[in-house]
């Protein structure tokens, strides 16, 4: 029992998270009793400390910094012989790991098992809205509700989904035993349940969760009560992921493409992924920042946002978006990558306009941090920034437009394969393309002015969230299902989901758009009897909508336990992922692939992509993964 | 079916252009049928409802378009039984078509951002002879000020408006952010401490519309309604010119030594203390001139109740509520905000004079 405690794992993670707590209340007796402060053990900021320590000492007895710690004190590392990669049983998930693609299905458990929290949050929320007036919940906890609502599922479910979809694939995709920093990517996502575990306990906090939104806006963060710190921390360790797994990508596909494979032989979804990369490393300490001033402001006096201190209210918001925009992107370019793959492979044609589709997203990149104040047009900043950033905001919608109708012409007369992953990204573009044209449509000042913080914005983004990225994320999961267990979904199944929650999305959100210009602000508990019809049916679809979730929770579990076996390539597509067995081996590929051509060549005959035989490889496996070989030097001059 | 017959497949052009014009002018008639918004009491609404207008008849093709090629292809290109092993053919892109998707929408949203412009300037235009009102907003109310040429200001818990008169809103907050917004009106801002912001209306139409609080601020978010009135100006200058006279006598006797010494129990109700927020600006008492709806009436749920309950009611509201209200809205920092001489006056004030 005692060596249980001893060595990494969950038993020493929680030992060293109590020790975590133990030294808070040490540090903050040290310090007030040094400051004489009376009284010498406060709550808050005990609380505050604990919040940091405790998760840090976590992750310390798990694991994850065990190699730094002993290679830093010059202590005798472990070795280095892959015998942790793999998972044996489901209890190899609950470990340290620094195989990707145990990464990723962690990544993706994990993140699900959010999304299904964040769902239900989302469910007694309309149970609440069914009928004007107060039923289930009071006002402190319904704030709560949409605050966590939305924060597990940004923060927890759709950026990480991707990070973790990514993970698993694209590493495969580009010909490379693993991720470049394998401990750093078992680090991120060890990451991740902390942050979801902290957002989630803020209900048991003195005074309720945070329930500023998932916005936080300063001043009312603030002064909120203490659940708002499990907020502004949780978001430290959401983010520090997001940045070291985004770092992670960028130098795995810049240095660690299989020799042949070009920038402009990449799939569009290491494309989107290394755009989604750049996205985070620049725009996400933007929120941590926005987030620590909020932690200064509300413990240490500072007056950030506090204007009676000269403090600016609006700075909050300035920092703030600068963030959360590019961070729609970070949602969505992913998932455009996504859907590319799917619809070549789907419609057996080639990309349609595959250097656009590249050059698309990296226009997408820039132009997304030049749109930011358009989320302010009536927050009172100064009035001239709102012409130019109304006219970056539409002319965003170009490169955008350039991608759907790339993906249109790649289904034009092609051979439609009509199943799950196929349905979804069809979905995904209808639903995306309204999505869209409501995002231009809020570009457009005079219209914003009026429908700022209605419920047209929440159909608006839901549009965007849920009829985008939630869309291409199913896509993903049922394309790559077969790869990730070996075993293939019930495709009945998948289709009667699909069908399902297409039906209930659009009723549960397009009567939002309604509702929001007749003038129903979002983020109420109660709200106009003018309202009570449309709200009672937009509540009984989104029971619908919940319960069409489950369908797919049951399809995949159950074809996890006992589908029948995948081949290596049922959908005969030509990327890498599909050229090794289903799962892959341990080491993805017996030798480093040779990339040959593009990615897409459906229909041409005798296209390959990529050479698995090692024959043609001159040089040994170690010196092509890092960058030496024949085929780094084509890229090098395909870059130039 | 083979991949010949499949290229002898003529391309369903014409059938999609008719299907497509058709579903447009389907929907952009449906969404100029449907009654998107309130009926407008300002003169900002009629050309922003016509910005709308001009998205509809912009978008509905759009998205007309997407769909139309989504459905045909499905339709005609969809998989059929036997051609398991075919693809499709190996069309790498068209820079021409890639040209014009690129141009044509830049172009549309250029235009539209330009439209937009126009009618952003005239929404927002200075009119002659303004008015200002100040309006004030705090957890959970918002509160009035007419200044006075060469007098106090007039103050009121509703937006009173003449018909016809351009308006110019001052906007403040005294805690955290709010927006007030008055849906009949269009136009809207957030109140931001520490700044003034600002947007002019000029009402068109008399009646009663609702203002509401549009960001969240805090528990009382969803209750933080009100009403504004637009009245014929002769009705306009007859209610501010009673509540002059009363306001004024008040701000005199506010002024004295002894009323300073000696807090007022009215006046903290219908003002508060810079620190409190007014009980008036929530609560409806026949004594105080007040009339929110936003909190309980005080003259019914008061009526015939001791001091004792009347001061827990104040500094722990949440342990009797109101049948129809909701724990947790008012403020439950009273015991702080006030000092104990302050709460005296206000329980004997409200003891004396509520219901009856």
């Amino acid at each position: 029992m005692v060596a249980k405690f001893r060595g990494p794992g969950m038993y020493r993670a929680f030992l060293f998270a109590a020790y975590g707590v133990a030294l808070s209340y040490a540090i903050i007796a040290i310090f007030r009793t040094w400051y004489s402060l009376d009284p010498v053990l406060d709550g808050r900021a005990v609380l505050e400390l604990a919040l940091f320590l405790s998760p840090l000492g976590f992750l310390v007895g798990l694991g994850v910094f065990s190699y730094w710690f002993y290679w830093a004190t010059g202590k005798k590392t472990l070795p280095e012989d892959h015998s942790g990669h793999g998972a044996h049983s489901w209890r190899d998930y609950f470990r340290v790991n620094t195989d990707h693609k145990v990464i990723g299905i962690q990544y993706v458990v994990t993140s699900f098992f959010f999304f299904f929290v964040g769902g239900l949050f989302a469910m007694l929320m309309r149970a609440e809205l069914a009928q004007p007036g107060q039923q289930f919940v009071d006002p402190n906890t319904y704030n709560g509700l949409f605050s966590v609502h939305a924060s597990v599922l940004i923060f927890l479910f759709i950026i990480p989904i991707f990070a973790g979809l990514a993970n698993y694939v694209l590493p495969l995709m580009i010909g490379a035993p693993d991720m470049a920093f394998p401990r750093l990517n078992a680090l991120s996502f060890w990451m991740l349940p902390v942050a979801g575990v902290l957002m989630l306990m803020s209900f048991f906090a003195p005074g309720g969760s945070f329930a500023s939104g998932w916005t936080a806006y300063a001043p009312l963060s603030v002064t909120a009560p203490e659940g708002q710190v499990f907020f502004t921390i949780g978001v430290q360790f959401a983010g520090a992921s997001s940045i070291a797994t985004a770092l992670n990508f960028l130098v795995t596909i810049i240095t660690m493409r299989a020799p042949g494979m070009s920038f402009f032989r990449m799939p569009l979804l290491v494309w989107a992924n290394f755009s989604t990369s750049l996205l985070v490393v620049i725009a996400t300490p933007f929120i941590a920042v926005s987030q620590f001033m909020v932690l200064f402001d509300r413990s240490l006096g500072f007056n950030f946002f506090d204007p009676t201190g000269r403090g600016d209210v609006l700075m909050y918001q300035h920092i703030f978006w600068f963030y959360s925009h590019p961070a729609v992107y970070i949602m969505m370019l992913p998932g455009f990558g996504i859907v590319s793959e799917i619809l070549a492979v789907k419609s057996r044609k080639p990309i349609f306009g595959y250097r656009m589709m590249a050059f698309s997203l990296l226009a997408i990149v820039v132009l997304g941090f030049t749109v930011w104040a358009h989320h302010m047009f009536v927050s009172g900043m100064q009035d001239w920034i709102r012409i130019p950033m109304m006219i970056t905001t539409a002319i965003i919608a170009v490169p955008t437009g350039i991608k759907i109708f790339s993906w249109l012409a790649t289904m034009w007369r092609g051979v439609l394969h009509l199943d799950t992953p196929m349905l979804f990204a069809l979905g995904f573009i209808t639903m995306f393309t309204l999505g869209g044209i409501s995002g231009v449509m809020l570009a457009i000042i005079p219209f914003d002015i009026y429908v700022s913080d209605t419920y047209f914005i929440v159909a608006h983004i839901h549009y965007v969230l849920y009829g985008g990225s939630v869309f291409t994320i199913f896509a993903g999961v049922y394309y790559w299902f077969p790869k990730m267990t070996g075993r293939m979904y019930d495709e009945r199944l998948g289709k009667l989901h699909f069908w399902t929650t297409f039906i209930t999305f659009n009723a549960t959100f397009g009567p939002m758009h309604l509702i929001g210009t007749q003038g129903m602000p979002r983020r109420v508990v109660d709200y106009a009897q003018q309202w009570a019809g449309w709200n009672l049916a937009i509540t009984l679809m989104s029971f619908l909508l919940g319960l069409s979730a489950l369908v797919f929770a049951y399809n995949m579990i159950a074809s996890w336990r006992g589908g029948p076996r995948a081949d290596a390539n049922p959908w005969r597509a030509l990327t890498l992922e599909w050229q090794v067995s289903s799962p892959p081996p341990i080491f993805n590929f017996d030798a480093v692939p040779t990339v040959v051509g593009g990615p897409y060549e459906y229909g041409v005959p005798g296209a390959v992509h990529g050479v698995l035989k090692g024959a043609e490889v001159p040089t040994p496996a170690g010196a092509t993964a890092h960058g030496s070989g024949a085929g780094a030097h084509a890229s090098a001059r395909d870059e130039e | 079916m083979n991949e010949d017959s499949r290229r002898q497949e003529r391309t369903p052009v014409l059938q999609m252009l008719v299907v497509g014009a058709v579903a447009s002018a389907l929907g952009i008639a449906a969404g100029l049928a449907i009654n998107w918004f309130p009926e407008g009491a300002a003169t900002q609404a009629r050309p922003m409802d016509r910005v709308y207008d001009v998205l509809i008849w912009s978008s509905v093709p759009v998205f007309v378009l997407v769909s139309v090629i989504v459905l045909f292809s499905v339709w005609r290109y969809r998989i059929r039984p036997g051609e398991e092993g075919l693809d499709g053919p190996p069309v790498h892109g068209n820079t021409r078509l890639e040209v014009i998707w690129t141009a044509i929408p830049a172009i549309v949203l250029v235009a539209l951002c330009s439209y937009a412009w126009v009618v952003l300037n005239d929404i927002e235009a200075a009119k002659p002879n303004e008015m200002r009102v100040n309006v004030t907003g705090q957890q959970f109310a918002w509160t009035y000020e007419y200044p006075q040429p060469g007098g106090d200001p007039v103050r009121s818990n509703e937006l009173y408006l003449p018909e016809g008169q351009p308006v110019r809103f001052f906007v403040r907050a005294l805690d955290v952010i709010h927006d007030f917004w008055v849906p009949a009106f269009r136009m809207k801002v957030d109140a931001v401490p520490g700044i003034v912001t600002k947007y002019r209306v000029t009402p068109n139409r008399r009646g009663t519309f609702p203002v509401v609080c549009a960001e969240l601020c805090g528990l009382g978010h969803a209750v933080m309604r009100s009403t504004a009135r637009v009245v014929s100006p002769a009705e306009f200058d007859a209610w501010l010119a009673e509540r002059r006279a009363p306001a004024q006598g008040q701000a005199g006797g506010g002024d004295g030594e002894a009323a300073a010494a000696e807090p007022d129990g009215k006046t903290l109700f219908a003002e508060g203390n810079g620190a409190a927020t007014a009980c008036g600006a929530c609560h409806k008492l026949a004594d105080a001139g007040t009339t929110s709806t936003t909190g309980p009436d005080l003259d019914e749920t008061l009526a015939g109740k001791d001091e004792d309950y009347i001061r827990t009611a104040i500094v722990a509201p949440d342990e009797q509520i109101t049948p129809g209200f909701q724990a947790g809205i008012m403020p439950k920092n009273y015991d702080d905000t006030l000092s104990s001489d302050e709460l005296d006056a206000l329980v004997a004030y409200l003891g004396r004079v509520a219901g009856k």
